[in-house]
């Protein structure tokens, strides 16, 4: 159990003049599996590597318990980074490729067997030992990827894309088996994501990091319920977003005026709200009910996105086809927007 | 992948092979045929006697043939080993890295295999009276190495171009040293190209005449000077006799690794030439 503090940690590559990272500071639990996610370019591999040791930091600083690993080398650091296309030695079987770590520690060839059979149990590939890297499918290259590094029981475990190249159905048998392996093991795992779905999914905190800066650093959820910005918003697939005054738990804009929950910013700011929460025509009128009109409704299978307008205001809304059948485009209706749904964003 | 074979490109691959055998063995067969032959004068097609003589001399103690074929050996061997210390990192750094003048560094690599070996030399041979090189085995290694280095540094280059250094990371992060690390992870990979990349190096060294002549100060007679000596005094009979024997490591090597030279990207270097 390994608890990681990245400290100031800033990446300026020769001949760039703009960070690649900029500042980064976490404090990552012991145990706790946490997802750097941004989109390609964003620094997030660049800082698995420094992590790792692949590459040398600008400035910062990255402890484990407290104590700087920065002047460690890689193979001494305790940390193994699994990369995105997998690299397994392709002169190697399956055996040889998840008793490399061991190898290199001069454990005695015996016991790497017996523990490399153990590993291959765990990541469900039985009697696969002697199958050589291009023989496996995929899904089966990135279990093996997986394997020779848990098999060295690393303080700190990296993951670099680890679903992007799976299709599918195999991501999800890969998330639950990282997951389970990751709390049975209990090792502090940090992983790279671009995909807001896959770090909500199977992360304990999620890190956004855009053009090489931390947004936010929360829980999964809170990216949804109490974005910090706009950007981030958007980025969770956030889309209304209107301006107006929040004084007294009101937010009063072009919309009318709303009731926020208690913690909300005062002042001016942007209320948002995401477009599932939006509720149509819902039983009696409760607060924040306010009439609006369907400009477009789309049928999407097992939901229904419409587009409102509120006054000059247009809204995103996402609802149960059954409870918007009846409505045509062009009529108005009565729409509710539980406070608890509501957040302020500085402006 | 592989196109089924019709007719036509079976009759063509037939053609090719027979080409190549005949440009290839053809020249070396009046060689072969002049080293048992005791009088072969126009017009006759075959001599008119056979004799083992010019090989009982070629392989006795005073010809001196052996004693040149060791020295050889070990001047192409030796020159072949610094070419391959020198030319992996070299290689390395052309596949691998970016860095400012790259091109002037891969011409000036690539430069002895344009400009005449003579012309070279002529400059070198100054500089080698000077620290006292010159008429020494070592000199005469050195000197090969003038040739033999563009080709190990190419065909290195070409296979580092094709090699991800992620490899070597995931080595290292798996808790391999760079020591481990070369030898498990990079050696393996590049292994192909330092075979083939080490056999032409070899070949090259091994057929090297003016350079050897030059610094060498007819000292240190390697096996093509020996030829060359024995060529122009007009025994052919003895000519053939060591020149059976100059072709012989080189067909040896060539069996040796023939394997490796199939390796699309240990090749790939010399596309660059």
């Amino acid at each position: 159990m390994t608890h990681v503090s990245i400290k100031n940690l800033t990446k300026v590559y020769p001949g760039l003049t703009v960070p690649s990272l900029d500042n980064l500071s976490l404090e990552i639990n012991s145990g706790s599996l946490t997802a750097l996610l941004g989109p390609s370019g964003c620094g997030k591999t660049t800082t698995m590597k420094m992590i790792a040791g692949l590459l040398d930091q600008t400035s910062g600083d990255v402890t484990f318990d407290g104590t700087s690993i920065l002047k460690e080398k890689p193979e001494n650091r305790g940390v193994v980074m699994v990369f995105q296309n997998h690299l397994l030695f392709p002169y190697m079987n399956v055996q040889d490729n998840i008793g490399f770590g061991l190898k290199m520690r001069n454990v005695h060839k015996d016991e790497i067997f017996n523990r490399v059979i153990k590993m291959l149990d765990l990541v469900k590939l039985p009697n696969m030992e002697n199958r050589m890297p291009k023989e496996l499918s995929g899904g089966q290259q990135q279990r093996v990827a997986l394997a020779r590094a848990l098999i060295v029981q690393p303080r700190v475990l990296l993951l670099d894309e680890p679903l992007s190249n799976l299709d599918a159905h195999l991501r999800f048998e890969m998330r639950d088996l990282i997951r389970n392996l990751q709390q049975s093991m209990g090792i502090t795992t940090i992983f790279v994501t671009h995909d807001q779905e896959e770090a909500v999914v199977l992360a304990d905190q999620v890190a956004l990091i855009l053009d090489g800066k931390l947004k936010q650093y929360a829980q999964p959820d809170v990216f949804y319920k109490k974005p910090i910005d706009v950007v981030t918003a958007k980025f969770f697939g956030g889309q209304n977003f209107i301006k107006g005054t929040s004084k007294n738990n009101n937010f009063s804009s072009n919309i009318g005026k709303l009731a926020l929950p208690k913690d909300c910013l005062q002042g001016n700011g942007i209320l948002t709200f995401r477009p599932e929460n939006v509720q149509i025509g819902k039983g009696p009128k409760s607060v924040n009910t306010i009439k609006a009109k369907i400009i477009e409704k789309i049928f999407l299978g097992t939901q229904t996105r419409l587009k409102l307008s509120i006054k000059d205001e247009v809204i995103q809304a996402i609802a149960n086809p059954n409870e918007v059948d009846e409505k045509e485009t062009g009529i108005e209706i009565d729409i509710n927007i539980p406070p608890s749904c509501l957040w302020v964003i500085n402006n | 992948m592989l196109e089924k074979p019709t007719l036509l490109s079976n009759s063509f691959r037939f053609i090719t092979i027979a080409m190549l055998i005949t440009w290839l063995i053809m020249p070396l067969v009046p060689l072969a045929i002049w080293s048992f032959a005791k009088g072969w004068f126009f017009p006759l097609i075959l001599p008119k006697y056979w004799s083992l003589n010019a090989w009982n001399y070629a392989l006795s103690d005073t010809a001196g043939v052996l004693e040149s074929l060791w020295l050889t050996i070990f001047i192409s061997a030796s020159a072949t080993i610094l070419s391959i210390m020198i030319g992996v990192p070299a290689g390395r750094a052309l596949g691998m890295y970016k860095f400012k003048g790259k091109e002037y560094v891969e011409l000036l690599i690539l430069a002895p295999t344009i400009v005449p070996g003579i012309a070279v030399v002529l400059g070198i041979h100054s500089v080698f009276i000077s620290i006292g090189l010159t008429n020494t085995i070592p000199g005469v290694i050195l000197v090969h190495l003038i040739p033999t280095l563009p080709y190990m540094t190419l065909v290195m280059s070409g296979i580092f171009s094709n090699f991800d250094p992620d490899f070597e990371s995931q080595a290292r992060s798996l808790g391999a040293s760079p020591l481990k690390t070369f030898y498990y992870i990079t050696l393996p990979s590049i292994l192909p190209g330092i075979i083939v990349g080490g056999l032409f190096a070899f070949l090259v060294s091994w057929s090297q005449y003016i350079l050897t002549l030059m610094i060498g100060g007819g000292r240190v007679i390697t096996l093509p000077l020996l030829l060359f000596s024995f060529a122009t005094s007009g025994r052919n009979d003895i000519t053939g006799a060591i020149g059976m024997i100059y072709i012989l490591p080189g067909i040896i090597i060539l069996i040796l690794t023939a394997r490796h030279l199939s390796g699309r990207s240990a090749v790939g270097g010399f596309g660059r030439i």
